[in-house]
């Protein structure tokens, strides 16, 4: 086995060993290690990714010295090798981003607690997208939670320590679910690994036995995930959560913590409950129908905001709602569509958060849409990635956004009974998005009189060379995804099909 | 259906518990309740695994007078799960606490409602 095989575990157990030396260093230092770390993950993992390139399969690693059934194990194909390095790129674009924020908005001398969430987050989400354990998976959902919750709660005002409450509250009933799911798993199939447990559901399948309790476990398994991942009628912590917690938070939660858990979720229908079953029972039916309510309710909530992060924070709701339906398809294609959804909505939805920061600190700190009329002229560089975020969320040719709803749009025409519902909520959804990102790109480029804007950029938060840069990187990333889709897609493609 | 459930005693109380630990989590207002709830939600699933786990009539899975039988014992990984299981409810258990110590402190009320209008009124 060539070396490069070690790199997923290199890369999980450097970001949880990072994560408990920064408890000691300063908050500069902290930082330093933070991106240091992300730096070399996005190596490791693009090192992976090249190797299962050219190799053309995936490999299943051994940890310690126990065999298959009783050891723990982490797999890696070219799936996992995109979504790692993806998700090492958008979190240091969004961490650079927010530095600034970072340095104002925590309390001195507790800023290193914010790197170790970082870092912990980034283990936990490496593990997520590399284990071949149900049970490591459980651990690591949980690691997740409690450095999300953790990155929530350090801004220390009122609003964020009620956004964590609620936050836990949710993440931790689907965590119960999640876990009450697995037990039964265990107990019907009598094993944790995923291989051996595919097979063992094959088995129970063929014999027609316990058809009850796999669907329950089916059921529980779907919500619980579904819930963390803040599914339509279980968003009611994300406006809060995204919309009161420090810029790069922000980005983070919306863009990756979520990702996570749907990225589990494929997993375990692909590797574990078996790809053609699921896909042709019922509950890809109801991620169907809860999606197209997603995309529709989000939109609609998004409209009637007056604070610029909460209308993101429900543009996600409606993001998660199209990834939801693009599983909800049951096709090959819908799936496909739906995890170049998740990279495209990262990269624009850190974008978005990231630029709308910088629009707010040259208006005075506000986050209302009448105080940042005329902001795109006092910081025009976070004005134009909020502009092509907004491009690119609304589904404009050359961005990201435009390729995934044309992959979600070609995937919903292969069933025709889900055909004209997708294609009806695809367009309604376009035209709600297209109303309130309308909206703010033109009120930042609204302009005011000399006396206002004077007035305004006397009050304005420092801006920092840090966000230009992260805001240029995304651009640059959204670009990329937008026109070079074709090796992206297929690189994808041939990860679903190791999947399974 | 009721013999099953009789038979399957443990799991029923466990299946019952879960609910009654999920309900209180998702419907409670007080956060110690909540919190209270969720210790019940995974202490179900704890009885659920151990109770999967155990045969009756066969020991711990503790190697004494050398090796027997693998049918001599009973299946450990259950315990090895419950272990974790525990390790991870009581780190998010302390978080809660802290979190609601937070929240009390600044709004001296633990209920979710309470905190929440007394949040609105000052952010206003």
């Amino acid at each position: 086995m060539p070396f490069v095989c070690n790199f997923p575990f290199f890369s999980i157990v450097l970001s949880m060993f990072c994560g408990i030396v920064s408890s000691v260093l300063s908050g500069k230092n902290a930082k330093k290690l933070s991106i240091g770390l992300l730096c070399v993950n996005l190596c490791l993992s693009a090192s992976v990714l090249a190797y299962t390139l050219s190799s053309g399969e995936s490999y299943v690693y051994m940890m310690g010295h126990f065999p298959a059934p009783w050891g723990n194990e982490i797999r890696a194909g070219v799936l996992e090798g995109v979504l790692a390095s993806f998700f090492c790129v958008i979190m240091l674009l969004a961490l650079v981003g927010g530095l600034r924020h970072i340095a104002q908005e925590i309390e001195s001398g507790k800023q290193n607690l914010y790197f170790i969430m970082v870092d912990l987050l980034l283990a936990s989400l490496l593990a997520l997208i590399y284990t071949n354990d149900l049970f490591t998976a459980y651990v690591f959902v949980e690691i997740n939670t409690i450095a999300a919750c953790g990155m929530i709660m350090i801004r220390q005002t009122g609003r964020s320590y009620v956004a964590a409450a609620r936050y836990m509250v949710m993440s931790l009933l689907g965590s119960g679910l999640f876990l009450i799911s697995l037990s039964t798993l265990y107990g019907l199939t009598g094993q944790l690994l995923m291989t051996p447990a595919q097979g063992a559901v094959a088995a129970l399948r063929a014999s027609g036995q316990y058809m009850e309790p796999l669907t329950v476990t089916i059921a529980l398994m779907t919500v619980g995930l579904a819930i963390k991942s803040g599914l339509y009628p279980f968003h009611s912590w994300m406006p809060e959560t995204y919309g009161y917690s420090t810029a790069s938070s922000s980005a983070i939660l919306s863009s990756l913590v979520s990702k996570g858990y749907i990225i589990l979720l494929i997993k375990i229908y692909y590797r574990v409950l078996g790809s053609e079953s699921i896909m042709h029972g019922k509950i890809v039916n109801l991620l169907f129908v809860f999606g197209l309510a997603g995309m529709i309710m989000g939109s609609i909530s998004a409209i009637r905001e007056s604070d610029i992060r909460r209308m993101i924070a429900f543009s996600s709701v409606a993001q998660i709602g199209y990834i939801y339906m693009g599983l909800g398809l049951g096709t090959e294609a819908g799936v496909i569509a739906s995890l170049f959804h998740i990279l495209s909505h990262a990269a624009s939805k850190g974008l978005l958060f990231i630029s709308a920061t910088g629009l707010s600190d040259v208006s005075g700190g506000s986050k209302r849409f009448k105080d940042l009329r005329g902001a795109g002229y006092r910081n025009p560089m976070a004005a134009a990635g909020f502009t092509v975020g907004a491009m690119s969320m609304v589904g404009l040719p050359l961005f990201a956004g435009f390729i995934s709803k044309l992959l979600f749009a070609t995937a919903g025409v292969q069933d025709p009974t889900k055909m004209l519902p997708t294609l009806i909520c695809l367009a309604v959804s376009t035209v709600l998005n297209t109303v309130y990102f309308l909206r703010t790109v033109l009120t930042i480029f609204t302009p005011v009189d000399a006396d206002a804007a004077s007035k305004a950029k006397a009050r304005q938060i420092t801006r920092g060379f840090s966000l230009k840069l992260s805001v240029l990187c995304f651009i640059v990333l959204n670009l990329v995804l937008g026109l070079f889709s074709d090796p992206i897609v297929e690189a994808l493609q041939s990860g679903l099909h190791m999947f399974s | 259906m009721l013999e099953n459930l009789i038979i399957n005693h443990y799991e029923t109380a466990a299946v019952l518990l879960f609910g009654i630990g999920f309900t209180t989590l998702l419907l409670h207002q007080n956060l110690i309740k909540k919190i209270i709830g969720m210790n019940i939600m995974d202490t179900a699933v704890y009885l659920f695994l151990a109770a999967k786990g155990f045969v009756t009539g066969r020991l711990s899975p503790i190697v004494v007078n050398g090796v027997q039988d693998m049918e001599a014992y009973i299946n450990p990984v259950p315990a090895g799960l419950v272990l974790t299981g525990i390790v991870v409810s009581v780190s998010v258990t302390a978080l809660m606490l802290s979190l609601s110590l937070c929240l009390y402190r600044r709004y001296h009320s633990l209920d979710l409602d309470i905190i929440l209008m007394r949040v609105k009124k000052e952010w206003r």
